[in-house]
């Protein structure tokens, strides 16, 4: 077993500590002393109740816990889908909360990538097609992008299907698709939703060998929501939610902020 | 995303359900196709009747009469002399006076602002018309009136210029006058039989420059050209008094026809005041192109009623799409894709499905429009030369195709702004 350190989180106090708080040099993402709240009144729901973290560029984060315990709602959260009811989120130092409409849109399409467990492919659509889908979001010209999606699907070793319909592909292949298209707009980011929840452990380990490559070679953060404990533990640390706040942080980077 | 990838990405979206984007179209198609051949029925119609009206009568003509009294309706009490009035009294239409128009009133008439020019017209009758077979028909005649767009089946129209003397046949007088058929008779020459004051006949010879086709609006009568009329008159008038001669039911009276209605309107107030009546060839026609121009209304009503319950198949169908494009649409709005181009998306998948829907219909109406011509015009339709029963142009079928895209675009909006206001999140999660 891995040498786990736990952690314990110091919350900050007022407003002027969160300011401080602000981390710049190396800082990917920031989440701070968020909250989130869902409804109103008595049907009111706390999702995530004040939570703090600060991912490191180029870091592997996994954030898990069961299901009910805020770890979608986080990741939502820092890849800006969704704005916190108070505290804020940091993007490489900078308040999200300034990031508005079509500069908050350029900025998801240029940096992030996003996996998930679903994989959200149109299944009539070629590979070819389902790839470069956030390059025509972003208006790529149409050599360009066909160019860079079939040098996304070499690095998944998926070239050779690029002209078949994403629905004749197996699980293992389709998530193969999901991670070039996660990675064709070359993001600083990517976000995993479950990567592997779908598949058998032989080719989940193939997709988490690829994802790691990808944080190993170009230097992409990757952030990996899960509940499989056995993912969450090779990644570098590992956050650990229960009913909407963070119990605990392990692994070889662990910090607290 | 580019406005063309947009545009691509729409269409092909388009044909991910192929049986409900068929049945959609269909819908459309139905409607297109019945506003097309509407639309093409008033067209021919009135292009018909357009042809007819140049057979009646110039557009720039005004016929004047002198303003009658109880507009000439049979009175029961006679009516006091006045000497100043040149009247001739009608017995067989209840003592009805009418009255006539003199060289004093046509100089009148000319001084009207808006009266180009002015002249009597001049009536007059003939006995009989003989040609090649030697046999006398009877026939009305009519002067010639210049900017009268007669449809011709020979020859050209009248020159009034001419010294010579020219006239024009209705078609329905080629065979009896002894030639095989229209173009035969270009050129030959024909007799007028002519009775005089004294009551002595004689002959006229004349040419015919022209041969009238057959035409429902027009009474067919022989058309003669100035000079031609003028020796007519000239004959007839041997033996009368001059009284008699200066004497004119009429006045042909030129004006502006690019006038707009109101001033034409505003010019016979004038002359009414003046104690005339004007009447143009729109007076004369005007009411029966208004009925026409309704019965078309009426059916253009029919194929938009179509073309509303089609745009809510356009609605359903694009909810459907919305629906189970939930996954999709959230995971685009992940992507980074705006709400405005989400709409873009979906309106531009609803006007593409008017814009197909549209062009086959109107493609089909206007196939389907040369067979209905091709039958009508060879049966029930048949007396009728010179129609054209659906008539289409490239501009109507471009409207159509537009008018049936704008309502494609307003029975998309509803799903597309449903499709725009979709939070990434809550679509990524819907199972």
């Amino acid at each position: 077993m891995l040498h786990l350190r736990i952690v314990n989180i110091k919350r900050p106090k007022n407003a002027h500590s969160i300011q401080r708080g602000l981390m710049t040099a190396g800082s990917a993402l920031q989440a701070i002393e968020v909250i989130k709240t869902y409804g109103k009144g008595e049907n009111k729901f706390t999702a995530l109740g004040g939570v703090s973290v600060n991912i490191m560029s180029g870091e592997k984060v996994a954030i898990i816990g069961k299901s009910g315990s805020g770890k979608s709602t986080l990741m939502h959260l820092l890849a800006l889908l969704d704005k916190p009811t108070s505290g804020r989120i940091a993007i490489e130092g900078q308040d999200s909360a300034k990031l508005r409409g079509s500069k908050l849109n350029t900025l998801r399409n240029q940096k992030f990538g996003f996996v998930f467990q679903q994989f959200f492919l149109n299944g009539n659509a070629s590979v070819l097609e389902n790839v470069i889908l956030p390059l025509k979001i972003a208006g790529m010209g149409r050599s360009e992008r066909k160019r860079k999606a079939l040098e996304a699907l070499r690095k998944v070793e998926l070239e050779d299907k690029a002209k078949s319909k994403a629905k004749d592909l197996s699980g293992g292949q389709k998530q193969r698709v999901v991670i070039a298209r996660a990675l064709v707009n070359d993001p600083g980011i990517i976000f995993a939703d479950e990567p592997t929840g779908n598949l058998d452990s032989t080719t989940g380990a193939r997709i988490e060998k690829l994802l790691f490559d990808l944080n190993a070679t170009h230097g992409i953060t990757l952030i990996i929501v899960t509940h499989d404990p056995e993912l969450a533990i090779r990644c570098d640390r590992q956050i650990h939610l229960k009913d909407g706040r963070i119990v605990g942080t392990t692994g070889r980077k662990a910090r607290m902020i | 995303m580019k406005f063309l990838d947009i545009i691509a990405t729409a269409s092909s979206n388009m044909f991910r359900s192929k049986l409900r984007t068929t049945l959609t179209i269909v819908a459309i198609f139905i409607g297109a196709f019945t506003l097309t051949l509407t639309n093409g029925l008033g067209a021919g119609i009135s292009s018909y009747i357009d042809k007819q009206l140049g057979n009646i009568g110039a557009k720039d003509v005004m016929f004047i009469q002198a303003n009658n009294d109880a507009s000439g309706k049979p009175s029961d009490q006679p009516k006091k002399y006045d000497p100043n009035k040149r009247t001739t009294s009608i017995a067989s239409e209840g003592n009805r006076s009418v009255t006539v128009l003199t060289d004093k009133d046509l100089s009148k008439i000319k001084a009207i602002s808006g009266i180009k020019s002015v002249k009597a017209y001049i009536g007059g009758s003939i006995d009989y018309i003989s040609g090649k077979s030697g046999e006398k028909y009877v026939g009305s005649i009519n002067e010639y009136l210049e900017g009268e767009n007669f449809s011709l089946d020979a020859g050209s129209l009248l020159n009034n210029a001419s010294t010579k003397f020219e006239v024009m046949v209705p078609s329905t007088y080629i065979s009896s006058l002894g030639y095989s058929n229209a173009a035969d008779a270009i050129g030959k020459t024909v007799k007028l039989g002519v009775t005089n004051g004294l009551g002595k006949q004689s002959e006229i010879e004349a040419s015919i420059t022209a041969v009238q086709q057959k035409s429902l609006l027009d009474n067919n009568a022989i058309n003669l050209n100035t000079a031609l009329l003028t020796e007519v008159h000239k004959l007839q008038n041997v033996g009368l008094p001059s009284t008699a001669t200066a004497d004119y039911q009429m006045a042909i009276a030129r004006f502006d026809s690019t006038m707009p209605a109101d001033k034409v309107k505003d010019l016979k107030d004038r002359l009414k005041k003046a104690g005339y009546n004007g009447t143009t060839i729109d007076d004369q026609i005007g009411t029966f192109k208004s009925v026409i121009a309704g019965i078309v209304a009426v059916l253009n009503g029919f194929a938009i009623i179509a073309l509303l319950a089609a745009s809510f198949g356009i609605i359903n169908t694009l909810l459907m799409s919305v629906q189970e494009r939930t996954k999709e649409i959230g995971l685009m709005k992940a992507m980074g894709m705006g709400g405005g181009k989400i709409f873009l998306l979906f309106s531009g998948e609803a006007v593409m499905l008017g814009f197909w829907g549209s062009l086959i219909g109107s493609a089909v109406a206007i196939g389907a429009g040369q067979i209905i011509n091709k039958v009508v015009l060879n049966t029930f339709l048949k007396d009728l030369v010179g129609l054209q029963l659906l008539k289409f142009s490239p501009t109507s079928v471009a409207v159509i195709v537009g008018i049936v895209m704008g309502i494609a675009f307003l029975a998309g909006t509803l799903p597309a702004i449903r499709a725009a206001r979709q939070n990434p999140i809550d679509s990524l999660r819907y199972e």
